[in-house]
């Protein structure tokens, strides 16, 4: 009995000693199932990917990097309680979670502990509240939506525009932006429809497209109640344009909505489809591992973890007091850290900016139709 | 005009679907008293397993049939052996709480060996318009109106036309008076199970291409199918019929004029309605409590 106890207390004294408290610690919390488990699974799996990456070329500054990941269900209510339970355990920095209602409940316990959190939501507010530690890995709408909006004025010439968008923050948040930019460019919206998450019959929201007879449509829904209103379009024959932002015309979308994705637009922070060299190659990677293509919020899991690592570096030591405020104003260039893929600079709210793209799908693939440059 | 009757055609497809799955329910009752709240698991299951097939090699007609026999097998036979058989000596209420535990286990099975995210999932019908009265409507509508119809038209005539049919009729009536006259009324209970089980394949392989394969899809459905079957008549199938119809282009009609918000609650409301001024649904007859 003695004996046992001695062997447990030194097993507990390596383990808390050796090498595991060398590590780095993250906590993610994501979206693994419910609705976004989409959105989630490819949040992890970026992640996950670029910590075994880092690790095998010695980690940061000599240390690895550890994460726990918790499951929020894509439910604001869980993801509050699992960040909490993670913020107790004290991480360096809080991955997560991807959808922004969400990250709403769950920034002001980050910034209340003083850990950074780097996130994947695109709600135009998220990063307007004054969070010193709240960080994108994408887009904010107040970036995007004003892209979209002059596209559709300026390229698809859309005098009239049915605007279709999903009853939440983040639908909400894109709705209100690309609604104010499109009447302040001249496009009538004749249409203003919103949906429900989880929404499975759009066949009435298309028929009020329909009847309104938009010049062009602009979707903004999560990605499975993109690929059925995708289908319900083309079963009911609507032929006017589509236009939307990644999560149109993400590749979960085209696979769900198959033949009735083709010709959907939608601009783009991130693709894996862009024609840069060090994408393609996280793709190559990252299908090889998972055998799936993955979408922008793979890339996002990947860039979040190369963010903590590029932050690090920069400081020259793992603080996680001083991580918020050396991220902010940094530009981390592709050529110095690989990882990051495209060049990026933080601004003062944690918002980003970067180059974009304009993707169309085609025979079930994004391509690339134009590359719009970084705003400064 | 125009958008009313796309309105229609659409809310008369879903609500066919619909009606599938509210006779599924009215048969479980009326001859075994058992209300199947895990039904609407029951349609999304049998995609899963169609998926599986298809998985596994087999092309879609072969994964079709296969996903169907497995279906009967395991929602119908392993549904009535396992589940109503040991509960029902306890009443209508342990039943019904454990078809509820049952379709959680369903969801979660699903989400645990198959995926928590949606799946693309093929279509028997194909894709494309035809023109009605100078109106396009989508084959696929059609389609889905067509088979639900051909389905509902073979099950009563199955019921009304045949032995067979007529049996179960009497089993599920006065079962005492049908076992004095020698009909097999174990037998004809399980006939009814396997009948659910078809229905519920069949409206899993039609709405599955529109709504997509999801282990939480079968929560719209099993409610909906729900509401169309008090709504009808729970203890008539034509009932359930009308009742799955109704409720199909309730929904769409209500979505387009009242709110997408509301949608949901319009049936809802339209069967407190019915209820209030005529408790037996729409096509019910009247029943008196035997206690």
């Amino acid at each position: 009995m003695k004996s046992t106890l001695l062997v447990g207390a030194l097993l507990t004294a390596i383990t808390t000693t050796g090498a595991f408290a060398q590590a780095i610690k993250l906590a993610d919390v994501a979206e693994l199932s419910g609705g976004g488990a989409t959105v989630g699974t490819n949040w992890k799996n970026g992640i996950d990917l670029a910590i075994e990456e880092i690790n095998a070329k010695g980690g940061v500054l000599g240390r690895k990097l550890e994460v726990t990941h918790a499951d929020s269900q894509s439910n604001p209510g869980v993801a509050r309680a699992q960040v909490q339970k993670a913020l107790d355990a004290e991480p360096y920095v809080l991955l997560g979670p991807g959808y922004s209602g969400s990250v709403k409940v769950t920034a002001p316990l980050a910034a209340e502990a003083g850990i950074a959190q780097i996130m994947g939501g695109e709600a135009a507010e998220l990063t307007q509240a004054g969070n010193k530690f709240l960080f994108r890995t994408s887009f904010g709408q107040q970036s995007s939506m004003p892209k979209v909006a002059k596209y559709i004025h300026d390229d698809m010439k859309a005098k009239s525009v049915a605007v279709v968008w999903v009853n939440n923050d983040f639908g909400r948040g894109g709705r209100d932006v690309v609604v104010k930019e499109l009447e302040r460019l001249g496009s009538k919206v004749v249409a203003d429809l919103s949906t429900e998450a989880g929404q499975a019959d759009f066949a009435a929201d298309v028929g009020k497209i329909k009847a309104a007879n938009p010049d062009a449509v602009f979707i903004y829904l999560n990605e499975e109640e993109s690929a059925r209103i995708l289908k319900e379009l083309k079963r009911q024959g609507v032929t006017a344009p589509l236009m939307g932002e990644t999560t149109l015309i993400g590749q979960k979308v085209i696979e769900l909505a198959g033949d009735a994705a083709n010709g959907a637009r939608g601009h783009v922070g991130l693709t894996t489809d862009a024609p840069v060299e060090l994408i393609k190659g996280f793709r190559d990677r990252f299908s090889k591992k998972y055998n799936y293509v993955p979408d922008h919020n793979g890339l996002k899991g990947y860039l979040a973890v190369y963010m903590v690592k590029a932050t690090t570096e920069k400081m020259g030591k793992v603080d996680s007091r001083a991580f918020a405020d050396t991220l902010h104003g940094l530009t981390i260039k592709a050529t110095e850290e690989p990882g990051i893929l495209m060049d990026v600079t933080f601004d003062a709210n944690g918002d980003i900016d970067r180059q974009s793209f304009l993707v169309e799908v085609v025979e079930g693939k994004q391509v690339v139709k134009q590359v719009l440059p970084k705003l400064k | 005009m125009s958008n009313l009757f796309d309105l229609l055609v659409a809310g008369l497809a879903t609500g066919a679907i619909y009606a599938l799955v509210a006779v599924g329910f009215t048969l479980l009752w009326q001859t075994s008293q058992t209300i199947n709240f895990a039904q609407g698991e029951f349609v999304m299951l049998p995609a899963f397993l169609m998926l599986a097939a298809m998985h596994a090699g087999a092309p879609f007609w072969l994964a079709i049939i296969l996903g169907i026999l497995l279906s009967m097998i395991l929602l119908g036979l392993a549904f009535k052996i396992l589940l109503v058989d040991p509960m029902m000596r306890h009443g209508v209420l342990p039943l019904a709480i454990a078809t509820m535990a049952l379709a959680i286990g369903i969801k979660e099975a699903v989400k645990q060996f198959f995926s928590a995210e949606a799946s693309p999932f093929p279509s028997v019908v194909p894709t494309g318009d035809i023109s009605i009265l100078g109106h396009a409507v989508s084959l696929q509508s059609i389609g889905v109106l067509l088979v639900a119809i051909l389905a509902v038209f073979g099950l009563t005539t199955l019921l009304n036309r045949t032995s067979l049919g007529h049996q179960m009729q009497a089993a599920a009536q006065n079962p005492t008076v049908a076992r004095i006259i020698g009909v097999p009324v174990e037998r004809m209970i399980l006939l009814t199970f396997l009948i659910n089980a078809f229905l519920v394949a069949l409206a899993s392989l039609l709405i599955t291409p529109i709504y997509l394969a999801k282990f939480s899809s079968g929560e719209v459905l099993g409610q909906a199918a729900f509401i169309a079957a008090i709504v009808g008549g729970f203890n008539q199938v034509r009932g359930a019929i009308a009742g799955g119809l109704l409720i199909g282009v309730l929904d769409n009609l209500a979505a387009a004029y009242v709110s997408t918000q509301y949608r949901a609650a319009v049936p809802m409301i339209f069967l407190i309605v019915v209820i209030l001024f005529r408790p037996q649904g729409l096509l019910g007859r009247a029943e008196e409590r035997t206690v």
